[in-house]
């Protein structure tokens, strides 16, 4: 159906099993073609830009630049908002031609910086894809009620990421609610998680985790689902840390927003990744799917 | 200690950095809206706007030694919601960069992390969960955070034993020589 | 052979400080014709205006140029100077080294060099000069004011009461604007509609004033003195002349919609009469929502009415009538914060509310009958937060300006939480507290007695968990991040010019700034005039502004009219346009880019050869003219000429320059 380069980022090939795996079979099932990127290196991340700007933007750009050359006629889309908000600052800082040559001269090949860089939220909400993931759903995920969490990366900065709302987005909402899921309404959508400074200053950005979970939970929500391999990990490796460091009793499962599709299209437990969580995750899903088969039966 | 704010040491150096940043230090009138939505302001020393307002009088000192450039999470939370759009993000980066050329740093492990990250990248040109995360442990004396974590990573397969590898780790390795020369972190 | 004069003036030290007065008179000395040139401090004061009179006689000069301040300071004074000697006050040219030139330059030797090509550019030109005579045109001697809010009532009034004709327009089906929403007024406490509806009885009561509510202005045309204006009147679906405002129709319509005057909270019916004080006090048909009119159903409203006054049939009506004056006071709105602050909740959250919301609230005649309680459960909030500056003084939203009133009516809210709700808390977070007005920091200093908690800092968060809502904010006083769990909050939103000003403006030939505000001639000598003659200003359409504020500026606009309508007639400046019919060729290029379409086509009687002809040309309307030379620069013959600005004083101009 639609064909992009894809740049999976480090995380997709260690951590990110999960996003990994449901990517793929959400791709496979509505016809989603994505064209790795030959050879792709780090995009540097937080740290190539706490350091060096120069760096930053070279890293970043080395991989649209071979994008470039091997698929010029496709779009470039990556699944870590971290990547997503680097390669779109190399498309940026392009489009001052002094830099753009600097870039070229550092990476020693040519690079144009024109292709759109996107996320898969950008890609799931084309009303076409939309409308291919409707076309495939097979179960009914009414009744759960999840809160989209989207993350500083994928919205801000503005100038970045070009943003329609960066309060309150929707894309990733309208996405899920295709499996009949509810997504509720709910405050911190956007608010930082924390996630570049959990392992170099753990204590003090814990609470950046905590409040998501708390303002998850006043509106209501069962589930937590993300679009980024770091969000993810962040909150569902750390859920039961926080518990404890915070006394808190929150169960509240933090899924991708793939296995949630991946889900509603008929994927197993193993291929949507759900036994791989930190914080079990089966059994939310499993009484929801329960509770609607008894329903479809009557 | 008395600050005398006649003698403008720093002036020079915040105003390049302003400039570097696309900020107009002077449109920031201190309403602490940036610092009010800032989700790491409770761990700094000092409140964005205060950098902001250091940056005005031009005491560049206080800035660099601050712990607050280094605990910025580049969310970009402040400037979005800012009424001037002011660049604190951007500010504080530049800030940092600067610091660490006069090697003054008030938040050593967050140096350390971002060394150790990038030292991984340059050694496989993708970064390596696994040995960032040990190599910051051993670094930083902080030897079983995250630790408990591992057992159960193994046991769901999240990680794996083998490497990520970029072929022509050697163009990385070329890459990060050419942006590091003339000082490393200009 | 003409003698021309020229005057330098020091202007204290304005001038004299960077241009070397006497080097440029000793410059002028050796122009062209220049038969004297002096210098003196103060060419505007008595004296000096005696000397220049003197040496007029001394020296048998017929022109002079004044080197001094910009035209738009003086010219008006040395021509009123000129009106007493044998020399015609419009055989005069200003040179402007001061704004253009003194002002402007550091550098001494440069500036007086600059100070001489600007007299010498300023001889030539007089030497062209040829007497102006002006011409009178008569007045209709009534006003229009456009708005019927508390500016546009009393502006209304005060002309109705020098016994001149006055009709106000207004939009809504009631006079009264936002005063009579609000509840009290700052800093005395004293009740708004109290205050503002017995001026809005006296409105629609007094013999000069034609009341045309559900009205807007459609059309201007004409200018100063001799306005034709044409109104469209919306249809009400009422007979106003049969409906005596019994109320029955608005008890029995089955509709209901959230009501405009409470702001949203509550309900209206389809046929509703605003508020209860309202003029005129008989209701119209909101056609949007009434079941009769948007899916022919119901019909109650008809069958009740003891006078068959309802007419579903009714339809807008034009009327054109002539004015001499009109007082544009369309007032404000608040902006839509909602959509630009989502980071506030974006609208979503019922209990956070604007202060015109909070207004309605705190009302006796409001839908609570004056209960502060939550709109979302009815509940009364014991900690509440107010957030100034929301909108103004913030440039990523638009808005750049303050709003001025903010500050006060958040203290008075403050003030009346405090006072009405036993063991309550408020929190006003807020930037800067500006109270420039009589009273207003003693308001301020009893509000904090009463007991209302001030926290210098912006707010950057509103969200909802369980049944607070959490306000986040700096103390930037402490350095520390404060959080308040608040059960209501109050939006201090700023005040945006109505929404269809451009198109009024339009209407008027009057500019509006970057804010859409409209611009005053000039901000502190002609407050409330336009820069189009005959149409005046008052009250927020020009600013935000307080109540006291906005009466003191309607009762100067209608004294403005009062001095216009008072004549009989007015004198025309003579500096307009003139067509040479015999050169023109009627292409009509200056017609498209007159702007107070003062040029018309017209046909004359000529001659081709020997053969009688008729042909079309261009010809201006003296009374529309504004002087502004568009028509002049367009004109392809060059046949059209600006009196005091023809085309030959310019290039005159321009050759001093370039010998």
């Amino acid at each position: 159906m639609k064909k992009f380069a894809y740049f999976p980022g480090c995380s997709m090939d260690s951590t990110a099993v999960t996003y990994k795996a449901s990517l793929e079979y959400v791709a496979g099932r509505i016809g989603l073609e994505l064209k790795e990127i030959p050879d792709w290196n780090c995009c540097g991340s937080t740290a190539a830009h706490t350091k060096n700007e120069k760096l930053a933007y070279s890293l970043a750009a080395r991989n649209i630049a071979i994008a470039e050359d091997t698929y010029p006629d496709l779009d470039i889309v990556t699944p870590c908002a971290a990547c997503y908000s680097r390669l779109a600052y190399a498309k940026h800082a392009a489009e001052d031609e002094f830099t753009r040559q600097e870039i070229e001269r550092i990476i020693k090949r040519p690079f144009k910086g024109k292709k759109e860089i996107l996320n898969f939220l950008d890609v799931f909400s084309q009303e076409d894809v939309m409308q291919a993931c409707k076309e495939n759903m097979v179960r009914d995920l009414s009744g759960l009620k999840i809160a989209c969490y989207y993350g500083c990366l994928m919205s801000r900065p503005r100038k970045i990421t070009k943003a329609e709302d960066i309060e309150n987005p929707m894309q990733m909402d309208k996405i899920i609610e295709l499996t009949g899921a509810t997504a509720v309404e709910w405050d911190f959508k956007t608010e930082c998680c924390g996630a570049s400074h959990q392992v170099d200053a753990p204590r003090q950005s814990r609470p950046l985790i905590e409040r998501i979970f708390r303002n998850a939970k006043a509106n209501g929500a069962q589930a937590i689902v993300t679009a980024c391999p770091l969000c993810n990990m962040n909150l569902d490796m750390r859920e039961k840390e926080i518990n404890e460091m915070f006394s808190k009793k929150y169960d509240i499962p933090v899924f991708q927003f793939t296995e949630i599709l991946a889900i509603g299209m008929g994927a197993g437990a193993k291929t949507s990744g759900i036994h791989q969580h930190f914080w079990p995750a089966f059994d939310l899903i499993n009484g929801v799917l329960r509770a609607n088969f008894g329903k479809a039966g009557k | 200690m008395e600050k005398i704010l006649n003698r403008k040491e720093g002036k020079l150096l915040a105003e390049r950095i302003a400039r570097e940043a696309d900020v107009k230090l002077h449109e920031c009138y201190q309403c602490g809206k940036c610092s009010a939505g800032c989700p790491m302001a409770d761990a700094m020393d000092l409140m964005p706007r205060q950098i902001v307002h250091l940056m005005q009088l031009g005491d560049m000192t206080e800035v660099m030694k601050s712990k607050s450039i280094w605990l910025c999470a580049s969310c970009h939370t402040c400037v979005e919601r800012c009424p001037h759009s002011i660049d604190i993000p951007t500010l504080m980066e530049k800030s940092r960069m600067e610091a660490q050329r006069r090697g003054i740093c008030a938040v050593r492990d967050v140096r350390l992390f971002n060394d150790i990250f990038m030292e991984t990248v340059r050694g496989f040109g993708k970064s390596q969960e696994v040995i960032l995360e040990g190599a910051y442990n051993v670094t930083s004396g902080h030897f079983f955070q995250d630790m408990k974590n591992v057992p159960k990573m193994l046991q769901k397969e999240i990680v794996r034993p083998e490497l990520n590898q970029v072929n022509a780790v050697n163009e990385v390795r070329d890459i990060m020589k050419e942006c590091e020369k003339g000082g490393a972190n200009r | 052979m003409a003698r021309i004069g020229v005057f330098i003036c020091h202007c204290g030290t304005n001038i004299a400080a960077t241009v070397d007065v006497e080097a440029v008179a000793a410059a002028a000395r050796e122009f062209p014709n220049v038969a004297f040139a002096t210098t003196y401090k103060y060419m505007c004061s008595e004296p000096g205006q005696a000397m220049i009179k003197e040496s007029i006689e001394d020296y048998n000069l017929d022109r002079i140029v004044i080197a001094s301040c910009s035209p738009r300071m003086h010219e008006l004074t040395f021509r009123k100077m000129l009106k007493g000697t044998k020399i015609n006050p419009y055989m005069l040219e200003i040179a402007n080294i001061r704004e253009q030139c003194a002002w402007v330059h550091t550098d001494r030797a440069k500036a007086t060099e600059k100070a001489i090509d600007h007299v010498k550019m300023a001889v030539a030109k007089v030497g062209k000069d040829k007497p102006l005579t002006t011409s009178t045109i008569p007045i209709t001697k009534r006003a229009l004011v456009i708005g019927g809010g508390i500016a546009g009532i009393q502006a209304a009034l005060d002309i109705a009461d020098a016994g001149f004709d006055v009709t106000i327009v207004e939009k809504e089906p009631s006079i009264g604007g936002h005063m009579v929403m609000l509840d009290k007024t700052f800093p005395t406490m004293d009740c708004s509609a109290c205050i503002s509806t017995p001026k809005m009885v006296d409105a629609g009561a007094h013999p000069n004033i034609t009341l045309k509510t559900s009205c807007e202005v459609e059309k201007v045309e004409g200018y100063v003195g001799n306005f034709e204006v044409t109104i469209k009147e919306k249809a009400k679906y009422v007979n106003h002349d049969l409906c005596t405002g019994c109320g029955l129709c608005q008890t029995k319509c089955p509709t209901k919609v959230p009501s405009e005057f409470n702001q949203g909270i509550g309900t209206r019916p389809a046929i509703y009469i605003p508020f209860a004080q309202a003029v005129p006090s008989k209701p119209v048909i909101d056609p949007t929502c009434c079941l009769k009119l948007t899916k022919d159903k119901c019909g109650i409203c008809e069958k009740v009415c003891p006078l068959q006054a309802i007419n579903y049939k009714d339809e807008t009506k034009y009327t054109t009538e002539k004015y001499g004056a009109i007082v544009v006071a369309t007032g404000y709105e608040l902006v839509d914060w909602a959509k630009m602050y989502p980071e506030y909740g974006g609208g979503k959250y019922a209990d956070v509310i604007t202060g015109l919301q909070f207004e309605r609230l705190v009302n006796a005649s409001g839908p609570t009958e004056g209960h502060i309680v939550r709109p979302s459960d009815g509940k009364e909030p014991k900690d509440v937060v107010i957030v100034k500056c929301v909108g103004s003084r913030d440039q990523n939203k638009g808005k750049s300006y303050c709003s001025r009133a903010c500050c006060m009516y958040s203290a008075k809210h403050a003030h009346q939480i405090l006072d009405k709700i036993p063991g309550s808390n408020v929190y006003i977070f807020y930037m800067d507290v500006r109270t420039p007005g009589k009273g207003y920091e003693e308001f301020y200093d009893n509000t904090r007695a009463d007991g209302a908690q001030y926290i210098r800092g912006r707010v950057s968060k509103i969200f909802k968990e369980g049944d607070k809502l959490i306000c986040k904010g700096e103390d930037t006083l402490l350095g520390k991040q404060v959080t308040v769990e608040a059960d209501m909050v109050i939006l201090a939103t700023a005040m945006e010019p109505a929404a269809n000003i451009a198109d009024v403006a339009g209407k008027l030939g009057i500019s509006i700034d970057s804010d859409r505000w409209v611009t005053e001639a000039h901000p502190k000598l002609r407050p409330v005039e336009t820069q189009t003659g005959g149409v005046f200003l008052c009250g927020t359409c020009q600013g935000p502004k307080d109540i006291p504020d906005t009466v003191a500026q309607a009762g100067a606009a209608a004294a403005k009219v009062m001095a216009l309508l008072n004549h009989d007639e007015m004198e025309t400046s003579p500096m307009i346009s003139s067509v040479d019919q015999t050169k023109c060729s009627g292409c009509g290029y200056c017609v498209e880019v007159c702007p107070y379409k003062a040029i018309s086509l017209i046909q004359v009687p000529g001659r081709d050869g020997n053969r009688k002809v008729t042909k079309t040309v261009a010809d201006v309307n003296s009374g529309l003219c504004q002087g502004c030379g568009c028509c002049a620069a367009t004109c392809r013959t060059g046949c059209i000429d600006l009196k005091g600005y023809t085309n030959e004083q310019i290039l005159k101009e321009v050759d001093a320059l370039c010998q």
